[in-house]
């Protein structure tokens, strides 16, 4: 009897461990030495110089015009992109919860963006933006917006907009898949006895639809704010960052220092210090999901 | 707001046309670069891209002249391998999770979600020098041990909410007829989250698939997946647009057509834990 109880007791911990043990050592040991990294001097091409340095990798950083540039970079881009993908799901999401025949197609296509690859998002638009034949500037010259070709990604006073569309388009189904199923869990019941009291459409998006999906606003803010930091894959495919230091962003330069310039401690260095920056939005966002965990 | 019929005319306006104005944003980037792929090399430069005269050229030589072939392969052994690290690792945990209460179990679970939220940056460095020791660079099994520190967090968070979805008194009645926990796990859970394990292996494998700073870090000549293969014909090929936006429709249709396949089934997994949080 004894035995099955301790059995019972080791059981779940002897399931868990593979996971556990695996994650520890592909995540949690590689996450420390990251940390080890940033104290040391540290260039791949002189293997054997491993110094310790303490914060000094920091203290550079800070100094840093660039890392200053890149940190600048990064708020706007995401303080740009998240609200614009925001807006753009919201409509969309509403528009998906009508009544209209091609609804089920309309909704299966909306979320392909979701399923490409950043590489190919990226190649796509740099096409779109090329200066002598993408469609961008044919577009906008037959509109009559722009009176000459722009190289939207060559010139740095465009670059940075120019990836924030491209981030907007590859996000925004995300909201709307999000919304719409926080739109259907709202009852009919409540539209009904809102129309019976006279509501209008307004008031009713204003008193029922808003409160009734801000739970799932507040959560895929939080979720793709994370993502969306955190991935610079299609900037650096897109760009790499140019022209100049124009579309730098904190995780690519930590990236581009690391691989192009082999200084794994400084890179290091910047990848830890954005992390501590993005703890705040974690911290949150755990807040939330801690409660809906329980 | 709610679902209702609206007169026809009003209906065209107010919604129909405001959606095909969104598709045609969302899907005009991807038919563009499909047109411009079939379109003639010579042809794409004097008159743009075009739809007739359509031509699969760009394809053939994409296969012939710069191995393709290989890449796809590579990026399919990848994938599939972290599917199945992915999915063998997570399946335990997460009945684990799902079916017993335990010390440390709350913060072990939020453990896995947080390894989600970290900077993959933070991995890259570390994961590079622990390859390089281990002489694994340039080898698929470095690819699939990288790619899994994503499909494992994940990967038992999905399986998690579809275990949680199944009655406990399923496995209890089992257990009462004679069952071991793991028989029950084995014979009642597996078959009834099936569903739930597919669609995790499948977004395991479209993010595996779509995977590009690993397999760029990590790969090298004898491992090249086929998004790094992809981003090199834009550096090694000046303006051959044709070319590389084959390749890019190539790249980019295994993933899709699985999305497309059970995309039902992975976004309300996906949207279960916000709409409920």
């Amino acid at each position: 009897m004894t035995g099955t109880r301790l059995g019972r007791s080791v059981l779940p911990y002897a399931m868990l461990s593979p996971a556990v043990i695996v994650t520890l050592a592909i995540v949690f040991l590689p996450m420390l030495q990251t940390a080890w990294m940033s104290l040391h001097d540290y260039v791949l091409f002189r293997p054997n110089d491993f110094t310790f340095v303490g914060l000094d990798n920091f203290i550079a950083a800070l100094q840093d015009e660039v890392f200053w540039i890149s940190l600048k970079h990064t708020v706007i881009w995401i303080g740009v992109t998240i609200p614009a993908q925001l807006l753009l799901g919201l409509v969309t999401a509403l528009l998906l919860n009508q009544n209209f025949p091609w609804r089920p197609v309309a909704r299966a296509l909306i979320i392909i963006p979701w399923a490409l690859p950043s590489v190919v998002i990226a190649l796509m638009w740099v096409w779109i933006y090329d200066s002598n034949y993408g469609v961008m500037n044919d577009f906008m010259l037959r509109l009559g917006l722009i009176e000459q070709a722009v190289p939207w990604l060559a010139d740095p006073k465009t670059a940075l907009g120019a990836i924030i569309l491209t981030l907007t388009w590859q996000g925004f189904p995300f909201f709307a898949v999000m919304i719409l199923a926080g739109l259907q869990s709202i009852p009919r019941s409540y539209y009904e006895a809102a129309s019976i009291d006279g509501a209008s459409t307004w008031r009713q998006f204003w008193h029922i639809t808003l409160p009734g999906i801000s739970g799932v606003l507040v959560t895929s803010v939080l979720l793709r704010t994370i993502w969306v930091a955190n991935s610079f894959d299609v900037i650096f495919v897109m760009t790499g960052g140019g022209p100049g230091y124009s579309t730098y962003t904190l995780p690519l330069y930590a990236f581009v220092k690391a691989r192009t310039n082999l200084d794994f401690g400084y890179g290091s260095a910047l990848a830890v210090l954005f992390t501590l920056l993005l703890m705040g939005v974690v911290m949150v966002y755990l807040r939330r999901t801690g409660k809906a965990v329980q | 707001m709610a679902l209702r019929k609206l007169p026809l005319g009003r209906r065209l306006l107010i919604v129909d046309l405001p959606m095909a104005l969104i598709l045609v944003f969302t899907l005009g980037p991807y038919l563009w670069m499909f047109i411009t792929s079939v379109t003639d090399e010579s042809k794409l430069f004097t008159e743009g891209p075009s739809i007739i005269g359509a031509t699969i050229d760009n394809y053939t030589r994409l296969f012939r002249t710069v191995g393709f072939g290989d890449n796809l392969f590579d990026s399919l052994i990848v994938s599939c391998g972290t599917v199945v690290v992915g999915l063998s690792l997570s399946i335990t945990a997460a009945y684990s999770f799902s079916r017993f209460s335990f010390r440390g179990k709350k913060i072990l679970m939020l453990q896995f979600l947080l390894i989600n939220m970290f900077p993959l940056v933070l991995l890259i460095l570390p994961l590079f020098v622990l390859m390089r020791v281990l002489g694994l660079l340039d080898t698929h099994l470095a690819l699939i041990i990288a790619n899994s520190t994503v499909a494992i967090p994940f990967s038992i968070w999905m399986m998690v909410s579809y275990m949680n979805g199944i009655p406990k008194s399923l496995d209890e009645a089992a257990m009462t007829d004679g069952c071991t926990r793991l028989g029950a796990l084995r014979r009642v859970v597996l078959p009834l989250c099936g569903p739930g394990i597919v669609a995790t292996g499948i977004y395991i494998f479209i993010t595996s698939w779509n995977e590009y700073l690993y397999a760029l870090t990590l790969g090298g000549r004898n491992v090249r997946t086929i998004t790094v293969a992809v981003q090199t014909l834009i550096g090694e090929y000046e303006v051959q647009w044709g070319l590389m936006t084959a390749g890019g429709i190539v790249g980019a249709m295994p993933a899709t057509v699985l999305f497309l396949l059970v995309q039902k089934r992975l976004i309300s997994g996906l949207t279960q834990g916000a709409v409920k949080g």
